[in-house]
């Protein structure tokens, strides 16, 4: 079907200026892939705490006894599975927000979710003492949620369809309506309550177990299924609503799918990791400079290179001070930071 | 109490500049014999407050700070704000002879010498602190000998508890004072400095954590493990938690099976009032403390099982 028309141009084929063939970029794709896979085979090697590979992997010894197969497999590789998951997963709901708003600067956290988020985790690591187990993950999900029912339902509310610039708008407010609540549950604690608060809010992937990741998984593979399925539509979508429609798009319901499978995936990984920034924006963007715009070829390449930059930001923040650790978030925003500036310049 | 671990917060943010340790009390640079008797007293710190009310000086304190809970008399003093709030026209309106702030609270000691208000200058600091602080405050009010016998307990305390521990082995213990509830994660413990620290030692406890010079730091599941600690002391005096909670937090440790404390079943979440506040009441602490180092205290993990042990997943 996309190749229907002018072979030649890009346009004619349904897509975006600036993409790839498929042919010359599926390498480029599995070229990221590899770069995860070597990205989760390495981290659990990096650490702090000096270990002996020849225990690692000992049968012999009980694995009770084996402090170097423990925080191989206790401390590190749920971490760094963690880290696949959260960066992979922000990095693909950063791409579909950008697709959905037509907005190179949109994040995962444009629409408010991630303040939702962490005002859900705020209140229960203020007022939740008597919360019982999975407390501050399923209360930032909880928050997610309900920021993005808002948001939806203020994009609606005006409007016949849903208008990305009413929803832009939405979010931009609702973002900062939550964060002064924020602001007020935090004046509401205690300094230590506070400063756990805080830390939370710069992101954390010392997970400890695989449970809090198989928490996360179903959703977030349910919204990689839609996103697979947003691709083609998104690519029209870039042409402008109206030459989607015209090529048989239903744009309100892709629309849709998009603004709920990104915002619900993004709620899940912040709920496993904290709002770790800039994941969301520098990868979709790096990632488009090497496969160009076809987001059959951003999804999975941003995706797949999302999860390896997140488990090299960790290695970074859990070794450069050991035996302290530096919160992942401060890494990703040290690069993203003057990144994003450049982004800023160079649009001009 | 709630503020202290609020300083111990604080001083993480400070981070490396971690001079606090060092730090004593320190009165008001004014000539002391010049000094009227002190009737009207208004503290701003809980654990000043407790000292106060321990040297008999509780019917001059006319307003007390916003987190200020023992004893129980505090209830039906003015409250007048904390350590960020203060609030400067309750305290003038209490017409007080005699403020104790802060010396972080540089805003308000500003307006208090404005106002001509005398000012007492509180530094949190370490456990020998505690002392300090008492007998100089006592000076500064006119009840020296209160104070001297005051301290004079609480010091024979902490050599009866010291004296109980010695000759035991010091178990490596790791003094967690933060935790995400129903989870292992944003841990928080204390580091080789400051009053928490002081308090596991004089409890009869090798800090794991004693090489790292700060007063607290997030521990993750690698520095636990790598650090194996064969006691785990958990402080959770705000939260009020049912036996039953209690049971279950302590079970939580479980997803590390493989820490010593997790394994001997050496997990002790301590809930009492004054675990963490640095005043009168700190003997008690440190014996609470040094019961459940010694293995006499109530709550415990189920002892894991010993052998093999689980596997990897």
């Amino acid at each position: 079907m996309t190749g229907a028309g002018s072979p030649s141009l890009p346009l004619h084929r349904g897509l975006p200026p600036g993409a790839l063939p498929l042919r010359r970029g599926l390498p480029l794709v599995a070229l990221c892939f590899v770069a995860m896979i070597v990205a989760v085979g390495a981290a659990p090697f990096i650490g702090s705490t000096p270990i002996r590979l020849a225990h690692v992997f000992s049968r012999s010894m009980p694995f009770a006894d084996n402090v170097d197969a423990q925080i191989f497999f206790i401390a590190r590789l749920p971490r760094a599975l963690a880290a696949a998951l959260v960066g992979g997963t922000l990095a693909a709901a950063g791409v579909i927000f950008q697709g959905l708003l037509r907005n190179p600067l949109a994040t995962p956290y444009t629409l408010g979710v991630s303040a939702g988020a962490s005002l859900g985790a705020m209140v229960v690591m203020t007022f939740g003492a008597a919360w019982s187990v999975g407390g501050v993950a399923s209360a930032s999900l909880a928050g997610a949620g309900l920021a993005v029912l808002v948001v939806y339902w203020l994009a609606r509310a005006r409007h016949s369809g849903l208008s990305t610039t009413v929803l832009l708008l939405a979010g931009v407010t609702l973002n900062a309506f939550f964060s002064a609540l924020i602001l007020f549950v935090q004046y509401l604690s205690d300094f230590a309550q506070t400063y756990r608060a805080i830390r939370w809010l710069m992101g954390d992937l010392d997970v400890a177990s695989f449970a809090p990741i198989l928490a996360a998984l179903p959703l977030v593979l349910a919204a990689f299924v839609v996103f697979a399925w947003l691709a083609r539509p998104l690519n029209l979508i870039s042409l402008g609503a109206d030459a989607a429609a015209s090529r048989g798009v239903d744009v309100e319901r892709a629309q849709r799918l998009a603004f709920f499978s990104a915002s619900l995936a993004t709620g899940a990984a912040v709920s496993v990791g904290g709002p770790i920034g800039f994941v969301g924006i520098i990868v979709p963007h790096l990632v488009r400079r090497l496969v160009g715009s076809d987001h059959r070829l951003v999804l999975p390449a941003s995706t797949f290179f999302g999860a390896a930059f997140l488990i090299a930001c960790d290695a970074v923040a859990r070794t450069i001070l050991a035996p302290l650790e530096l919160p992942v978030g401060i890494i990703t925003a040290l690069i993203g930071g003057p990144f994003f500036l450049w982004l800023l310049i160079r649009r001009r | 109490m709630r503020w202290v671990r609020g300083l111990v917060g604080l001083a993480a943010i400070g981070a490396t500049t971690s001079g606090l340790g060092v730090l004593a009390a320190a009165p008001a640079a004014r000539p002391l014999q010049l000094q009227p008797p002190v009737r009207r007293i208004v503290s701003l710190v809980p654990a000043v407050t407790e000292m106060l009310f321990a040297m008999d000086a509780g019917n001059e304190v006319v307003g007390v700070s916003s987190f200020d809970h023992y004893p129980p008399a505090v209830e039906t003093r003015a409250r007048v704000g904390a350590l960020v709030d203060p609030d400067f026209e309750r305290i003038i309106s209490l017409r007080p002879d005699l403020v104790i702030v802060y010396a972080t609270q540089g805003d308000l000691i500003a307006r208090l010498d404005r106002a001509h208000l005398p000012i007492f200058k509180y530094q949190h600091a370490g456990l020998a602190d505690v002392m300090t602080t008492m007998r100089t405050l006592g000076a500064r009010i006119g009840r020296a000998s209160e104070a001297d016998r005051e301290t004079t307990r609480i010091e024979r305390e902490l050599d009866a508890v010291r004296a109980s521990t010695a000759g035991r082995p010091r178990p490596r213990t790791a003094l967690v004072f933060g935790r995400e509830a129903g989870a292992l994660r944003g841990i928080f413990v204390s580091g080789g400095v400051g009053f928490l620290n002081d308090m596991l030692v004089a409890a009869g406890g090798a800090n794991v954590f004693g090489d790292v010079s700060q007063q607290s730091l997030q521990a993750s599941a690698e520095l636990l493990i790598a650090r194996a600690p064969e006691v785990i002391l958990e402080l959770r005096p705000d939260e009020k938690w049912s036996d039953d909670r209690l049971r279950q937090e302590t079970a939580v440790w479980k997803a590390l099976p493989t820490l010593p404390a997790v394994r001997s079943g050496r997990v002790y979440i301590l809930a009492e009032d004054e675990l963490l506040v640095p005043g009168p009441r700190v003997a008690e602490a440190v014996r609470l403390m040094a019961d459940a180092i010694k293995g006499t205290g109530l709550f415990s993990a189920t002892p894991a099982e010993h052998g093999t042990g689980p596997g990897p997943f």
